[in-house]
């Protein structure tokens, strides 16, 4: 049965993910992306991490691609072909990259390293709690140079984008 | 695992650094321009306390967090030296934001924010707490390099470094998560033992090593990974682009060499052979293109291309020893290369920035011709920063690269020592031209855009600061090779 749900979420997400780069309306483009967020989410499910499921769909499908449709309506961009004469670079970059796949995948890749994903807390039912504790004990100092993190972005934004800057103190 | 009161106190000069990039944000709106100064004076007091602190905590080994912290002599090197140059920043920059009549309070803010991002850079002992911090340092150097926003190029600037470091980050950041899938762990001491424990030539760790190397590879400017630093370095404000070319790649050293010698410490022969490509890469690259510049910012990007590639030396070296002993040597003079480097290009940078022509900056290398003349300190002290950087005895150039080459030679590698003599000796090129130009041409007619160096006391401290470290290191470079050869042993 999981390995069902896998296969199913793992294909949508393959050929949605190709449907994105593929398809030359960006508003479809963007559709497809967001297909993809709600699969990656499914696939979260599956792994017992609901949290992670609820946090990609409100963030990611919620927020981020609001913002992707936003920007495609009011830049009015119907079809680009500017950007679609690059499949040299794309094989370039490609190729190697899939015989590199094939490469560990005969090699045995991750299996020999005969461990384990890091187990954690994650597998009892109420991870939302367990993700709350690590993340204010564990990963505190992390956690708050994340913070800061967004605090440069929202500054940083508003600097740049300020029309103009008063010369002398005006208020 | 929950946090003890004391671990705050371990981070006191982070949080410091940290609280007055606060107040200064928030007291810039409140104040008139005038007042704005005393933000400067106020960020420079906390920098001078931090490195009071940072200084007191040298000769200790504790962790803190966990272990996602370690303070130890390695990160107080570090530590210590990017809070200097962040001084030397708002000094540089109190004058030349005036000239250039950028009012912007926040600028201090960024500078301290992104101070705050490379000091956790080089004292965590986790990739991830590494990668928050690199996220910290380069999203505020973004912003700053986009701050002259009169100038097209400096917003082009900022949007290129802004779109190629956030494409390396997340190079790093898939690198950093094959590695946790190999390993298990994010934390380097985690990682090491992991490695110790399964064979070497596992390639999902080959392939993570590859990805966190390119990763560090845009933030240290390496050829192939520096196609951003001249126009960066070209379209930022000058004083930004001086905190960038030192502080910036100084942190990413930090921060690299922590996590190849501690976590990937086991895959050396691996990564030193790719350092060995990058390297040779860097040093023919950065030199030759840097000898067709006209423009004395982008020589400075291709010179301080150049300099990551002699540093790197020390990393092949380190490397490529077999016994511990080189491996410390190697190190040791990767981080006595990167201090002395901070001196140099910092001090050219500042001279850079306060040469002008009528309103708007000076930066051909053409403006230089005839300084000498009109203005003989100034031409003179840039002359110094010039022998400095091609590695000229009696300065500190030479003898950052004589142990570099030392640390080669010791690795059985020569042959490397003499492709990066014969590099130095193309590399002289281009910054003697600079001296000949300064010292053998006469100055064109004094018109009021003719090219002129602006002085001010901040910016004479901040000349006086890089002088004295250039010579006295240059004749006596005792005390900070015995810092550097101790800040190593700490590295496990």
């Amino acid at each position: 049965m999981a390995q069902l749900f896998f296969g199913y979420f793992a294909g949508v997400i393959a050929i949605t993910s190709v449907l994105v780069v593929a398809l030359r309306n960006p508003v479809y483009s963007a559709l497809s992306l967001l297909i993809m967020f709600f699969h990656v989410a499914g696939l979260y499910v599956t792994l017992h991490a609901e949290f992670l499921a609820a946090v990609q769909i409100i963030v990611y499908a919620g927020a981020i691609l609001v913002l992707y449709l936003f920007v495609v309506m009011l830049l009015n961009v119907k079809q680009d072909d500017r950007y679609h004469g690059q499949w040299r670079i794309a094989a370039f970059v490609c190729v190697p990259l899939l015989l590199e796949l094939l490469v560990l995948l005969a090699s045995g890749g991750a299996a020999q390293s005969g461990l384990l994903p890091a187990q954690t807390a994650a597998d009892t039912a109420d991870n939302t709690l367990a993700i709350g504790t690590t993340l204010f004990s564990t990963y505190l100092f992390p956690f708050e140079v994340a913070s800061l993190i967004l605090l440069v972005a929202m500054i940083g934004a508003i600097i740049l984008a300020k029309r103009d800057f008063p010369e002398r103190g005006e208020m | 695992m929950t946090f003890s009161p004391g671990d705050l106190l371990l981070v006191l000069p982070e949080l410091l650094v940290v609280a007055a990039a606060c107040v200064v944000l928030a007291l810039d709106p409140v104040l008139t321009p005038p007042q704005r100064d005393g933000l400067a004076w106020l960020s420079l007091g906390t920098l001078a306390v931090c490195m009071g602190i940072i200084a007191s905590q040298m000769g200790q080994r504790a962790e803190a967090f966990g272990g996602l912290v370690v303070i130890d002599d390695y990160g107080c090197f570090w530590r210590l030296l990017l809070c200097f140059v962040a001084g030397l920043t708002v000094l540089l920059s109190y004058s030349y934001l005036k000239e250039e009549r950028l009012h912007i309070g926040e600028y201090y803010g960024f500078v301290l924010l992104s101070l705050s991002g490379m000091m956790v850079m080089v004292a965590a002992a986790d990739l991830l707490t590494i990668y928050l911090g690199t996220e910290l340092m380069s999203l505020s150097l973004y912003v700053m390099a986009g701050l002259k926003r009169a100038e097209s190029r400096s917003l082009e600037a900022s949007a290129k470094y802004f779109v190629l470091g956030a494409f390396s980050s997340g190079i790093l950041l898939y690198g950093i998560s094959l590695l946790y899938g190999a390993t298990g762990s994010t934390r380097l001491p985690a990682i090491a033992s992991a490695i110790a424990n399964q064979s070497p030539d596992n390639p999902l760790l080959l392939a993570a090593t590859i990805f966190i190397a390119a990763g560090f590879g845009f933030k240290l400017a390496v050829v192939p990974f520096h196609m951003w630093t001249p126009d960066v370095y070209q379209g930022a404000p000058t004083s930004v682009t001086a905190y960038m070319a030192v502080a910036s790649k100084a942190a990413s050293f930090g921060a690299f060499l922590r996590v190849f010698i501690e976590g990937l410490g086991g895959l050396k022969t691996d990564w030193s052979l790719i350092f060995l490509l990058l390297c040779i890469a860097t040093l023919v690259l950065g030199n030759v293109v840097a000898l067709v510049q006209t423009n004395i910012k982008r020589m400075l990007a291709y010179s301080s291309i150049a300099h990551a590639g002699y540093a790197l030396i020390g990393v092949v070296a380190a490397g490529r020893s077999t016994e511990s002993l080189g491996g410390v040597n190697g190190i040791a003079s990767v981080l006595l290369y990167i201090a002395f480097y901070a001196f140099m290009t910092f001090g050219a940078f500042a001279v850079v920035a306060m040469l002008r022509k009528g309103v708007v900056e000076g930066e051909e290398i053409e403006d230089f011709t005839g300084l000498a003349k009109r203005h003989p300190l100034g031409a003179f002290l840039m002359l110094i920063f010039m022998v400095s950087l091609a590695g000229i005895p009696p300065t500190a150039g030479f003898i950052g690269k004589f142990y570099v080459f030392m640390a080669a030679v010791e690795a059985g590698l020569p042959w490397l020592a003499v492709i990066a003599l014969i590099f130095a000796v193309v590399s002289a090129y281009y910054y003697l031209r600079l001296i000949m130009l300064m010292y053998m041409r006469e100055p064109g007619e004094l018109t009021p855009d003719s090219p002129r160096l602006v002085m001010s006391p901040s910016l004479s401290i901040v000349l006086a600061c890089a002088t004295a470290g250039v010579v006295i290191f240059g004749l006596y470079p005792r005390p900070l090779v015995s810092l550097a050869a101790q800040a190593v042993l700490a590295l496990k």
